[in-house]
């Protein structure tokens, strides 16, 4: 027995040795170029090829990027790989994830070259640097514009309007437990209606027959009546949780292109979300890292992202495409809530929301 | 014994207790009295409760719907069983996700009842329980339908003869013969439904949820590693008391029976009332198994000039960084040195388990081998990210984790198939051999091999079929340049838009077949129908 626990062991011992050779020509492409610089991010995440070459062109960089699922899935598992990170900026933790990240040492301070060019109300830990803001977008009511007037009905404008009895049955949301417009949408209901207020406005809107599915693709695509995807479904809800910034794309992305939206926003239902990029701690490459965080708020990448991820550019004078100005201009009074708030209730409002809205 | 131990150790008990260890232990001291503080929320306990409801429901309902397929099996002969039998299997090697999109396509939103007859099912506890006994179907037939065949009928006759009712005789005669093989299905399709995540996920919407899939939620979205870790703990508690009953009943079974040859105890029905049966069973088969299947493969097609499945092999704008057709060449390449792994240690453990001087210890470690059968897929991937994350053991980056974690599940079914048979050599024989000479790895090539040759290969089979197919522990730890198709079939489905859903079923086809011709090929290579799955 003891020589066959030898021999057994000894294989065992080679199978790993055998395997870790394996692993290292494999992965030869990647470890010995040097000048890689690898971002990890959402799957959301998109930048237009030339824009991307430009910058590998002139920071000797090439670009890796690893998508890692949906927001809150890519920051969780950042944070847990945080000592031996996967890559070294990692962008698109929003403010309602921000104090997460920072209170657990995701990142490593780095003022940014333009900073000074980014809007100062984007900038939420500006006495640090830990994190750049890149873009911010508005989560709001969207309505199918089709379905109003053929029912002669004045779309819902606020929070008050979508618990009249006019509007029963007809919005869709997403679960604030798995999904950020989902989360956006109730914090945005309580910071209008306050600590004391929202539970009340909740149980309102329960009553008026909102409906709750687990992701935004689902709620946009599949429920809400106004959307390309929707009409195909045979979707009938007129009313959806999403961004101010989906008008627009509906326009882009026509197939054939719509000569106006189809879909509007309810301009007082809006809560504002910026998502930021940092670099981070124990990066492998850190000074590639910086060159990336500077790419992020330069002009050129700032003017690219509107009609790649469908958000608004953070930095002063940056153009944005007519279609936004058109179909879905920033909410001019949008809700908006600290982030050392957020991360101090966020898990009480998301639970009380669950057991007054899904059980 | 080493090896496997020293395999389980590193890759199963360490991930595992340094998650854990990582939601409980805050500061440098522990917090157990988290235990009772997220016990005591009602959220938590709904979480349970729907957990137990739904295991058993979804285990009852298996027994009846699978029961008279077992008896059909065993007892009738017709044309096509043999591949009839391979079909009913094809279910349980499927991954869940695949099994989830398959109902989603039949039951959800346009799916063929929705066009039918508008009905739909999807958000209800229906499509679960439903999904449920598709998946577990084959286990029940399986296990209990291979003891039936190999029952002897003249016990049964015997007893009639002797003026015992139909009735009665059955019930003195075989269910006490049959109690612990459908007692050990039960515990089996128990454990699967209880730790229920892929089907759940898919089916059950916001408002349903498992243990599983709740600690998913608290560890990825969430991220309450606390409420996660004792979650985990509870669960474990639960496996550990299943798989110690389950241990239980499989001793009991090996108590003697009269086992004949399964060949000759099946005879073609006669009777309009054996015809009924067979009849009701092959549609229950048809409606319930093979149709879900055809709506998914149907749907993959529904596109002018194969569509769905040419974009597959396009890399312009979907949701990786390489085109969805890589993600079959990652698959294959995972799970064949998982089966690598999985047969190397499943087959050392098998064989420490023989020996006959095996203590208690060592038969408390066959039922540890089935733990990760039950442990979350999650706490398990996550645990891999955070644990071997140092030198000398850095894995984080490797691709090697994928296969290890796949193997984690692969080694049960290694371990379950080889032991009967290897018990079943004849110790004389390699006693013998020893006494002319031979060394001990002499002896296992001479005697052990040729016997059990034909075991090793449909435990890897088993094992490379259960690694395609492993979803949960990948799902977190395979990299986006690299996602396995069950990875891919869940992203793709996650995406609005036709053309990925398209190719979520076109991807989810392939896989299929991909299974089935694996089983088919099992099938032939089977010799012993003793084993348990």
């Amino acid at each position: 027995m003891q020589n066959k626990t030898f021999v057994a062991a000894a294989v065992g011992l080679g199978l790993v040795a055998l395997s870790a050779c394996g692993s290292s020509a494999d992965e030869k492409g990647t470890t010995a170029e040097s000048k890689t610089v690898t971002l990890v991010s959402h799957d959301s995440w998109a930048v237009s090829k030339s824009v991307l070459a430009d910058f590998e062109k002139q920071s000797g960089y090439r670009v890796k990027v690893l998508k890692d699922g949906d927001a809150g899935q890519a920051v969780n598992k950042a944070i847990l790989t945080k000592d031996h990170p996967q890559g070294d900026v990692f962008f698109g933790v929003d403010n309602t994830l921000l104090s997460r990240a920072l209170d657990n040492g995701l990142f490593q301070p780095y003022e940014a070259k333009g900073l000074d060019q980014v809007d100062a109300r984007y900038q939420l830990d500006a006495a640090k640097h830990r994190v750049t803001p890149v873009d911010f977008g508005d989560i709001c009511v969207n309505y199918d514009k089709a379905y109003f007037t053929e029912h002669k009905l004045a779309p819902p404008a606020t929070f008050d309007d979508l618990v009249k009895p006019a509007y029963k049955d007809l919005l869709v949301t997403e679960n604030a437990a798995t999904s950020s417009p989902g989360l956006g949408f109730v914090l945005g209901t309580a910071a209008q209606y306050g600590d004391a207020g929202w539970e009340g406005y909740w149980k309102k809107l329960r009553a008026n027959g909102v409906k709750v599915v687990d992701g935004w693709d689902q709620a946009y695509n599949e429920e809400f009546s106004g959307s390309a995807g929707g009409k195909k479904a045979k979707a009938d809800r007129p009313l959806v949780v999403s961004y101010a910034s989906s008008p627009p794309a509906e326009v882009v992305f026509g197939d054939p292109k719509p000569a106006t939206a189809p879909t509007g926003v309810a301009t007082g239902t809006c809560f504002r979300q910026v998502e930021f990029a940092g670099l981070l701690d124990n990066a492998a490459d850190a000074k590639g890292g910086k060159a990336l965080i500077d790419f992020l708020i330069s002009k050129t990448f700032q003017q690219d992202m509107p009609l790649n991820m469908f958000v608004y550019p953070v930095v002063k004078g940056a153009a944005v495409p007519a279609e936004f100005t058109q179909y879905g201009p920033a909410a001019e009074h949008p809700e908006t809530m600290d982030p050392a708030k957020i991360a101090d209730r966020r898990d009480q409002w998301v639970k009380s929301w669950t057991s007054l809205v899904l059980k | 014994m080493a090896v496997p131990v020293a395999f389980f150790a590193l890759f199963f008990a360490y991930p595992v207790a340094a998650i854990v260890a990582r939601g409980l232990d805050v500061d440098g001291s522990w917090r157990f009295g988290r235990m009772g503080d997220v016990l005591a929320q009602s959220d938590i306990r709904q979480v349970l409760w729907f957990t137990l409801w739904q295991a058993l429901a979804s285990t009852a309902l298996t027994l009846l719907v699978a029961l008279p397929a077992a008896y059909v099996f065993a007892r009738f002969d017709f044309p096509g069983k043999q591949v009839l039998r391979a079909v009913v299997t094809v279910p349980f090697v499927l991954p869940t996700v695949v099994v989830g999109t398959a109902f989603l396509a039949l039951v959800g939103r346009g799916g063929l009842l929705d066009e039918l007859w508008g009905v739909r099912l999807d958000t209800t506890v229906w499509a679960i329980l439903l999904a449920h006994v598709f998946f577990n179907y084959a286990v029940v037939v399986r296990t209990v339908g291979g003891l039936w065949a190999q029952l002897d009928p003249r016990q049964e006759e015997a007893a009639r003869m002797l003026g015992a009712s139909r009735l009665r005789a059955w019930r003195t005669v075989t269910l006490p013969a049959l109690g612990p093989a459908v007692a050990a299905a039960a515990l089996m399709v128990f454990l699967f439904t209880f730790t229920s995540f892929g089907v759940v996920q898919i089916l059950g919407g916001p408002t349903f949820s498992t243990l599983e899939v709740e600690i998913y939620r608290q560890t990825s979205e969430v991220f309450d590693l606390s409420t996660a870790a004792v979650l985990t703990i509870v669960q474990f508690a639960a496996v550990g008391a299943i798989l110690a009953v389950h241990a239980w009943t499989v001793r009991r079974r090996e108590s003697a029976l009269r086992l004949v040859d399964a060949a000759g105890t099946a005879r073609r029905p006669r009777g309009a009332g054996q015809w009924a049966l067979l009849a009701g069973v092959l549609g229950t088969i048809g409606v319930l198994l093979v149709l879900p299947l055809t709506v998914l493969v149907q749907r993959s097609f529904d596109a002018p000039d194969f569509a769905y499945y040419r974009a597959l092999t396009s890399d312009e704008g979907n949701v990786f960084l390489v085109p969805p057709i890589d993600a079959i060449g990652n698959s294959l390449e995972y799970a064949v040195v998982a089966t690598v792994i999985a047969v190397f240690v499943g087959g050392l453990a098998a064989a420490a388990l023989t020996r006959r001087d095996a203590g208690r210890l060592v038969r408390g470690f066959d039922a540890l081998l089935m733990l990760p059968l039950g442990v979350s897929a999650v706490t398990v991937g996550f645990g891999f990210l955070i644990a071997l994350d140092e030198p000398p053991l850095d894995l984080r980056t490797s691709w090697i984790l994928v296969p290890l974690a796949q193997a984690l599940v692969g080694v049960p079914f290694v371990v379950r198939t080889m032991l009967p048979v290897l018990r079943a050599v004849d110790q004389r024989l390699r006693e013998a051999a020893a006494v002319l000479g031979a060394s001990p790895w002499r002896v296992w090539r001479e005697v052990d091999l040729p016997l059990v040759r034909r075991a090793l290969l449909v435990a890897a089979g088993f094992a490379f079929a259960v690694s395609l197919g492993e979803f949960g522990a990948t799902v977190f730890i395979a990299r986006p340049d690299n996602p396995t198709l069950p990875v891919a079939v869940a992203r793709l489905l996650g995406r609005a838009g036709e053309i990925n859903y398209g190719q979520a079923m076109a991807l989810s086809t392939i896989l299929m077949v991909v299974c089935a011709v694996a089983l088919l090929v099992l099938e032939r290579l089977r010799t012993d129908r003793t084993g348990e799955f």
